[in-house]
């Protein structure tokens, strides 16, 4: 007997009870839904309460009145007005009468800084280039369906999570006191780093892949080198290129700091503008990297459409 | 001198399940053999043992004196060359071109650098435009193989198989994703290279009639056993209702996929 005959003689029969049935299993599932959401909310605040606690923002903190007297005030409203104090230091004196000179004078370290902006960049191009080779070979061995076998697995994986766990700044103050202080040190601090998130990025598109050509590959005489080349470059290709862009702007955001330990880039001059106390050099920077980023930004972000548009069309 | 193909009491399982269960065959060169069963009978296990993408749990498999089940390295890899296989979702890489795709068949023969390198010889591409040549797709040799229709798919995994120069030819299940005239060309296509090359075929089928039509000789296979091993005229209807019951017959001889009609109304 067919399913459907089967539904079509028996519904009739035990239809009112399969109602009933299904209205109270219905009432017992929104019921233990609600019961989950309760519990899940309140476990959620319970946990980001205790996190607010422990990171002090409930702190009480002494201040002085402008009248000379101390007083006890919560730390967030005792702060925001120093914060405020800050950014306005490090505003510019601007006049309409003379804002040619009056900007020549804001940015007056530009000569150096252009210099320092273009090293930044070629900081981040060549260290996202090393990261790729390292990222793209590593991937592959790292991918659960491709890898040779799971001691090889287990091995390249801790080597992509001791990358890029550590982070930029902490490579580049290894480098630079092995290198001494230069871009060198930032090309390498940063490529460890792009190696570690490119290859688990890469990894996951790995992971993903039809297996049938690598079959045929294989089924054919081929090596693994030979399964990896034919049957699976070809299908991440469009994501690898789609990431390795994103990858250049974060590792452009990651140059313009990572010369504040001595590593090379645009960095160094915060340091440096920090301990002169030249607050209005702090702005100028700021609004460097800033269109710098967001050059970079929307030019990669253009061309990774572009890529994945083609990767569709494929 | 070609050789034949021994399987010498051939078992493998997967946990409890027998798929091939103490298969003995002996398969002389030139032969076009056609193995039927349903699915789940232990036919694409079978094959695939054969090519060694899975390794048996009990028996061997020889080939003339090449005792194919202990194969490593480049012997295997050599191995898997000359008992070229077919898949029946072609197994083609879709995202590089048609010629690629051939050449893959080469690549037994080439260096790690220059197969990174996807470079081949010349010799090696007039190869692969003549095997598709045989197969009516030089006009389709630069698309993408993820445009063409299946049964184009699988005419270029069949010229991939021959740029291997192979000794034996493996098809599982070639045709039962295919409409009845494209599968008429593939099923003519390796019966072409059977009998011009004199390659040995093994093919998987799931229809009697494209099975009676094309092969030589007919195995049939039942819970990883072979129950049937014989020419196609000895496979009768009554045969066919002994080994898998009425049902069987009727599945086997109702199935969607068919040679055998087109043929006849070509």
């Amino acid at each position: 007997m067919s399913a459907i005959a089967e539904m079509t003689e028996t519904v009739p029969d035990v239809g009112p009870s399969a109602f009933t049935q299904f209205e109270r299993d219905f009432a017992a599932r929104r019921r233990s839904a609600r019961i989950n959401w309760a519990l899940g909310s309140a476990l959620f605040f319970m946990l980001f309460f205790a996190s607010a606690w422990i990171g002090d923002f409930f702190k009480i903190t002494q201040v002085s009145l402008p009248d000379g007297t101390r007083a006890w005030r919560w730390i967030i409203g005792a702060g925001l007005p120093r914060l405020g104090e800050y950014v306005e230091k490090t505003l510019p004196v601007l006049r309409w009468e003379s804002l040619g000179a009056d900007f020549a004078e804001w940015f007056w370290r530009w000569k150096i800084w252009l210099k320092l902006l273009v090293e930044t960049v070629l900081i981040a191009f060549m260290a996202t280039g090393i990261g790729v080779i390292g990222g793209f070979l590593l991937s592959f061995p790292a991918s659960r369906n491709l890898t040779p076998n799971k001691w090889v697995l287990f091995i390249t994986r801790r080597l992509l999570e001791l990358a890029r766990t550590v982070p930029e700044l902490v490579w580049a103050l290894i480098f630079v006191f092995a290198f001494s202080v230069g871009p060198m040190a930032g090309v390498l601090a940063i490529a460890v780093h792009a190696t570690g998130a490119l290859g688990k990025l890469y990894s996951e598109v790995n992971e993903n892949i039809n297996m049938a050509p690598l079959e045929g590959v294989k089924a054919s005489g081929g090596t693994w080198f030979d399964q990896i080349r034919y049957g699976a470059v070809p299908q991440v290709l469009p994501n690898i290129i789609s990431y390795t862009l994103l990858r250049f702007e974060i590792n452009v955001r990651s140059s313009s700091i990572i010369g504040y330990v001595g590593a090379g880039g645009l960095g160094q001059e915060f340091r440096t503008a920090m301990s002169f106390q030249e607050y209005t050099d702090l702005s100028a920077l700021f609004i460097i990297i800033f269109l710098t980023v967001a050059v970079i930004d929307y030019g990669s972000e253009k061309l990774r459409h572009k890529m994945i548009g083609m990767g569709e069309r494929a | 001198m070609p050789d034949s193909l021994n399987l010498i009491n051939v078992s493998r399982h997967f946990g409890n399940t027998k798929a091939v269960d103490n298969v003995s065959l002996d398969i002389p060169p030139g032969q076009f053999v056609g193995v039927i069963g349903r699915s789940g009978a232990g036919k694409s296990t079978m094959l695939r043992l054969i090519n060694r993408l899975i390794d048996p749990t009990e028996g061997e498999i020889r080939y003339g004196d090449r005792v194919v089940t202990q194969l490593k390295g480049k012997a295997l890899r050599d191995w898997r060359r000359d008992c070229a296989m077919i898949f029946q979702q072609f197994n083609l890489v879709d995202r590089l071109d048609v010629l690629t795709n051939v050449l893959i068949g080469r690549l037994a023969e080439r260096g790690f650098v220059s197969s990174m390198l996807m470079r081949f010889t010349d010799e090696e591409r007039t190869m692969a435009i003549q095997a598709l040549d045989r197969l009516d797709l030089v006009p389709q040799t630069l698309q993408r193989a993820g445009t063409l229709s299946g049964g184009q798919q699988q005419r270029v995994a069949i010229a991939k198989a021959l740029v291997q120069q192979p000794r034996i030819m493996l098809a599982d299940e070639p045709i039962a994703s295919l409409d009845p005239a494209n599968a008429t060309l593939v099923m003519d296509g390796l019966r072409a290279i059977n009998r011009e090359d004199g390659i040995t075929v093994l093919v998987n089928l799931h229809t009697l009639d494209t099975a009676r039509a094309y092969c030589d000789r007919i195995v049939a296979m039942r819970d990883g056993r072979v129950m049937f091993d014989g020419s196609p005229c000895q496979l009768t209807n009554d045969v066919v209702r002994d080994i898998y019951g009425t049902e069987g017959l009727q599945e086997f001889n109702e199935a969607a996929t068919s040679t055998q009609k087109v043929a006849v109304m070509a």
